[in-house]
């Protein structure tokens, strides 16, 4: 088996051990999710590691296969749960891409800004789980805390906190409400702040420095060997974001720096995090200034569900629309397309082939976490089980992303 | 997302001319239908020559176009960190579906081809470790395929499914395949 690491004992180290295997998981507090890790050690030193994924498999591509597109939109809420806005936005912008349309700028404004509190919502969870991994429980009570409010943002703007599902094929399901805008602006005057605490409280935490700073290094040319991308890929040194590289929807008009670090280490990747969460409260408020009045949705009834509601009880033609979109969903023209947006956790991609019916004949998902996991076998010096936590919390796989 | 055919395009053509063909691009990839006994050679080109450094391999990905013959498709997507290019190698197989792994040029390859395998048993020759990888071990069948129900077939575990027993798969048992390795007893 060539995909284990082989790490190797400390040479002064003349005791007799013996090996065992063990099993991480999958029920397992560290592992983020149901993953089983079988670990080979030679006493308290791992010496190849063989993950088992596949607890969580919902066949998400098989189940698209038998859906509308708006209908898809459900189930990719549920591939990264930390941040749903970002997988509607892959998955709307690659099925536009095939429609060739366009949502409208205000609503490409409000996608980008969505996708951006999501960004925040997923590094901040990393941002508290990966101490707690470690041992330090304190900073995971606190980013709850402004989880909190960004759980309530989105529940502001579409009715629910984890499962949005508020992008459409051609635009969003509706309009920011009236009281989101000052609510946005309270957060993000105060959450720069909070960022502070958190670098406070754990920068000058020697156990979590020590468990975290020289371990799992993941060279550059083994992280691009490996595929890592997000994060994970910027940490070990690779300037890379698709949001900077392959600007979608109206990111070509923002201001952001793109975050490396050269360690490759635990540390860094846990660093590259807190510090793309400021760059995301940047392009949220260039959002707020930039963004225009206008149609949130794009004016094709073919595509579009109406969007005076309350015109579906009293005309026709828009209940004859309503209907025909929920029953039988619209036709996107033959072709394929492969579509990739800077998400959470790295390069999400949508693969779809289309026949000329509504639904998909393939949808492939490029999901950023199955691909990142796979980074646990480019780590060194990572000798003992306990980096083995470190290492996997750092690399921050959302297993429901990791399974499809 | 930026395609420069003129400068890549002309690059792999006069490498590789007749064996391959040019599909052309399609909501900006271009495309390139590669016969399998080409595909590592084909990839380890467009990864080493320095004018197109296609390092970063993004995604394999099985297709099923049944009832068409030929029936299978492996479905590459490179991307150039330098050159910040995108390129899409289509591979079209027959049944059963078989074709050299690329493990060789990209480690990230591992498990996107044991997930090609589970899904659509698409074997991949020279593959170190090709066990299943979201199906457990000893489950029959590939279910991504098309001609796999939706719900499943019908066993004590799925009262639910489809009737019928599931298609017998030869040499579906990892331990078959060469290099493959079943998983320790614990």
């Amino acid at each position: 088996m060539t995909e284990v690491t082989e790490l190797s004992r400390p040479e002064d180290e003349a005791l007799n051990t013996k090996e065992v295997l063990l099993n991480l998981g999958p029920q397992h507090p560290s592992t983020h999710g149901v993953l089983r890790l079988v670990l080979e050690l030679d006493g308290e030193y791992v010496k190849r590691v063989d993950p088992h994924i596949g607890y969580l498999h919902r066949g998400t591509e098989k189940l698209a296969e038998s859906f509308t597109y708006t209908q898809i939109f459900p189930l990719t809420d549920r591939l990264d749960y930390l941040c749903p806005p970002s997988n509607n936005l892959a998955f709307a912008l690659a099925v536009e891409k095939l429609l060739g349309i366009q949502a409208p700028i205000r609503a490409q404004y409000i996608r980008v800004m969505m996708a951006e509190l999501a960004r925040i919502s997923g590094h901040l969870l990393i941002t508290g789980a990966l101490p707690m991994d470690l041992g330090a429980m304190t900073a995971l009570l606190y980013v709850m805390r402004e989880r909190e409010m960004i759980m309530d943002l989105l529940e502001m703007i579409t009715g629910a906190r984890m499962h949005t599902s508020f992008c459409r094929v051609g635009g969003v399901r509706e309009d920011l409400p009236d009281e989101f805008l000052p609510k946005i602006r309270e957060f993000c005057d105060i959450f720069p702040n909070r960022i502070r605490d958190y670098e406070r409280l754990l920068d000058n935490n020697r156990v979590f420095l020590k468990r975290t700073q020289g371990i799992g290094v993941i060279s550059a040319e083994d992280a691009i060997d490996l595929g890592l991308s997000g994060p994970n890929l910027r940490a070990s040194g690779v300037d890379w974001d698709i949001r900077r590289d392959e600007p979608y929807e109206i990111y070509d008009r923002l201001n952001f720096n793109v975050i490396t670090r050269d360690e490759g280490d635990c540390y860094a990747r846990w660093q590259c995090r807190v510090e793309e969460m400021r760059e995301s409260i940047r392009i949220i408020e260039q959002c707020l200034d930039q963004m225009p009045q206008g149609p949130f949705q794009i004016d094709m009834p073919t595509i579009a569900f109406p969007v005076d509601k309350d015109r579906v009880h009293c005309s026709m033609e828009a209940l004859i629309q309503h209907f025909d979109l929920s029953a039988y969903g619209f036709k996107v023209p033959k072709g394929e397309v492969y579509s990739a947006i800077e998400a959470p956790k790295g390069e999400l991609g949508f693969y779809i082939i289309s026949d000329g019916s509504p639904k998909p004949f393939r949808m492939k998902v490029r999901a950023p976490s199955f691909v990142n996991l796979q980074g646990i076998f480019g780590v060194t010096n990572a000798r003992y089980l306990a980096d083995m936590i470190a290492v996997l919390g750092s690399l921050d796989p959302v297993m429901a992303e990791v399974d499809k | 997302m930026s395609v420069e055919p003129s400068l890549y395009h002309t690059l792999i053509m006069e490498r590789f001319g007749e064996a391959i063909e040019d599909l052309g691009a399609a909501h900006g990839i271009h495309a390139f239908a590669v016969p399998p006994e080409k595909i590592v050679e084909f990839c380890r080109f467009l990864k080493e020559h320095p004018a197109l450094e296609f390092n970063f391999l993004s995604d394999i990905c099985g297709v099923d176009h049944y009832p068409e013959m030929p029936r299978f498709e492996a479905v590459y997507h490179l991307y150039s960190l330098p050159n910040k290019w995108r390129v899409r190698i289509k591979c079209r197989l027959g049944d059963p579906p078989q074709l050299p792994s690329v493990t060789g040029v990209w480690r990230t390859a591992n498990w996107h081809e044991r997930e090609a395998w589970d899904m659509y048993g698409i074997r991949f020759e020279g593959h170190p470790d090709l066990r299943r990888i979201y199906m457990w071990e000893g489950f029959e069948g590939f279910p991504q395929r098309k001609d796999f129900p939706l719900r499943g077939y019908k066993d004590e575990l799925n009262p639910f499914g489809a009737e019928g027993p599931p298609p017998t798969q030869p040499d579906l048992a990892t331990r078959d395949i060469p290099g493959g390795r079943s998983t320790p007893e614990r």
